[in-house]
């Protein structure tokens, strides 16, 4: 702060506007993100420890955040196989309808949730489209947990394949070929020579997909069926206690939600730092 | 050494094509399988909303898109946004300005926690804002005495939208004007413009392209956004229904083709959205290619 101190907030610079910029920016990020979420976590904090304790542990709680995580989690699996192998055809290959294809990748952030969730409702309902494909072999998609992970893919596709695409792009063809010349095969140079440098990115799709499919809420609603304990998802329980006017109950649910998700979050980009260290900046 | 690796090299052009490329059947194959996942996760959901609003004729789309409270929630939509989208504008050139054109120290954790809306659920979004201002909340009973509505009220429904689309036009901007570096703007100083200026005739026209695409995102999430509405509007209808819970109300009423007919509009949207989305990253990529990243 002074020339004395060795020890600066900030490097000194000409330009104007510093202090408006940086206040401004606080004054909004404290109002509307971080005095909000702290009453979250002091509601949920004033509820004493056998609410608490009982809110966190009852049947239908650890149902809806068991469905929402675990559906995620598949759905994000699904989504780092299937963004992988798009990426690499929008990448690495020529054919009709490439660049619609690509700009269509993106739909899932334009389209409003609730719109793609009344669709989905209705295609893979047992007399939609689809759904009519699976009826005869029994097999229920919309109004079961199916249905859940079908609406989670579907909002988490476009990020694993806008964080693989860029890096496949920048992968020099140089490597493979010297690969190829050196006598390995395709499928072993596409696992030991070009997969490895995407795997950060690829990671870094998969845990972004997660994130926004644990705590999807629009496009979810519609096709799950909502049965409590069954393809009821924690954000909707969420809801419920709050028609209720159980404000404690409806924030411990969501403090949990959010710390499980942040953990899970914390440790794969921790993971994601050693496989920098390993591959190298992607 | 390289008396091994010499017949390996005199055998590589036969084995090069099939080696450095996947074979056509594979190519086929993958990309067969790519179409397919498209199709049924995003292509069929699109062409179906469009499917099932002409279901019931012209003359009911009209009327289910023209009756007073399908109006209300256009106008509720499009006042919302107009609200949201401008502040975050602001907040997010501010942002940019901050991080992007002066090093000063928690630079890192400014950026997370500006990105923090991203990783919180939208029922999250609504429901700290109930556990704010709601009749039980900590402020309620201040308000209610005060005869101020915030939740079940539009600005409840103006909070929870800026909360959701905070990071949009901040994260668009900040990559750009961190590559573009501060030489224009110390140069215009030295000349001796001013600093409002300087900001409204070098640094704005440098990132015009970037800030309507962060403008764009974030107006299209403000339009459609569900979970976070849901939980603050109180879903009273012509009063505090925007159109995404105008179409719950009507699909859960099992009036399905009026559903899909304001739905048809919001995907629309969407598709403006992604035709312009798709025109700014072929057009001006290099400004705004770390956008491509998420």
């Amino acid at each position: 702060m002074t020339a004395a101190a060795p020890f600066r907030w900030r490097e000194p610079s000409i330009l104007p506007g510093f202090g408006l910029a940086l206040g401004i920016t606080l004054t909004a990020l404290s109002l509307i993100v971080l005095i909000p979420l702290a009453a979250l976590f002091l509601k949920a904090a004033s509820a004493g420890p056998a609410d608490i304790w009982a809110v966190a542990t009852s049947p239908r709680t650890l149902a809806a955040l068991k469905l929402s995580f675990f559906g995620a989690l598949i759905a994000a699996l699904v989504n780092a196989v299937f963004g992988l192998i798009l990426a690499w055809v929008l990448v690495r290959y020529e054919f009709p309808g490439r660049r619609l294809i690509d700009a269509a990748v993106d739909l899932p952030f334009a389209l409003p949730t609730a719109v793609a969730g009344i669709s989905l409702a209705a295609i893979y309902a047992p007399n939609g489209i689809v759904g009519s494909l699976f009826a005869p072999f029994d097999i229920r998609i919309a109004y079961t947990p199916l249905g859940v992970m079908v609406a989670l893919i579907f909002i988490g596709l476009p990020f694993v394949v806008r964080t693989v695409q860029p890096v496949l792009e920048e992968l020099q063809s140089d490597v493979e070929e010297a690969a190829a010349l050196l006598g390995a095969s395709r499928a072993r140079t596409l696992l030991k020579v070009v997969l490895p440098p995407i795997l950060p990115a690829l990671l870094t799709g998969f845990v972004l997909a997660f994130a926004r499919a644990v705590g999807e809420y629009g496009s979810v609603i519609f096709i799950a069926g909502n049965v409590p304990m069954v393809s009821e998802i924690a954000p909707l329980l969420i809801v419920i206690r709050l028609e209720q006017f159980d404000y404690a109950g409806a924030a411990v649910v969501a403090t949990m939600m959010l710390i499980i998700a942040f953990a899970l979050i914390l440790s794969v980009n921790l993971i994601q730092a050693h496989a920098r260290r390993r591959f190298g900046d992607v | 050494m390289s008396d091994a690796a010499l017949p390996v090299a005199a055998a590589a052009p036969v084995r090069r094509s099939s080696a450095r490329g996947e074979s056509l059947g594979v190519r086929i194959a993958l990309i067969a399988l790519s179409l397919l996942f498209l199709l049924l996760f995003l292509l069929l959901p699109l062409a179906a909303v469009f499917v099932e609003a002409a279901g019931k004729g012209w003359e009911a789309y009209r009327a289910a898109i023209t009756e007073p409270d399908a109006q209300a929630a256009i106008r509720l939509t499009l006042l919302v946004a107009g609200i949201a989208v401008p502040f975050n504008i602001v907040v997010g050139i501010a942002a940019a300005w901050a991080i992007a054109k002066f090093e000063f120290r928690g630079k890192n954790l400014l950026i997370s926690l500006i990105d923090l809306p991203f990783s919180v659920s939208p029922v999250i979004s609504g429901l700290v804002f109930v556990l704010l201002f709601g009749a039980q909340g900590y402020f309620g009973p201040w308000l209610q005495a005060h005869d101020i509505k915030i939740v079940f009220a539009l600005p409840g429904l103006i909070l929870a939208t800026v909360f959701v689309t905070f990071p949009f036009v901040a994260r668009e901007l900040i990559p750009h004007m961190q590559s573009l570096g501060t030489a224009d703007e110390e140069a215009a100083l030295t000349l001796g413009a001013s600093p409002w200026r300087v900001f409204f005739w070098v640094t704005l026209p440098n990132v015009k392209w970037s800030l309507f695409y962060g403008v764009l995102l974030c107006n299209a999430r403000a339009m459609g956004e569900f979970g976070a509405v849901a939980v603050v509007s109180g879903k009273i209808r012509g009063l505090t229904n925007t159109m995404p819970l105008h179409i719950e109300i009507l699909y859960n009423e099992y009036m399905g083709a009026a559903a899909f007919a304001v739905a048809s509009l919001l995907a629309g949207l969407a598709l403006i959205t992604l035709a312009l989305k798709t025109f700014l990253e072929w057009r001006f990529g290099d400004e705004i290619a770390a956008s491509r990243k998420h």
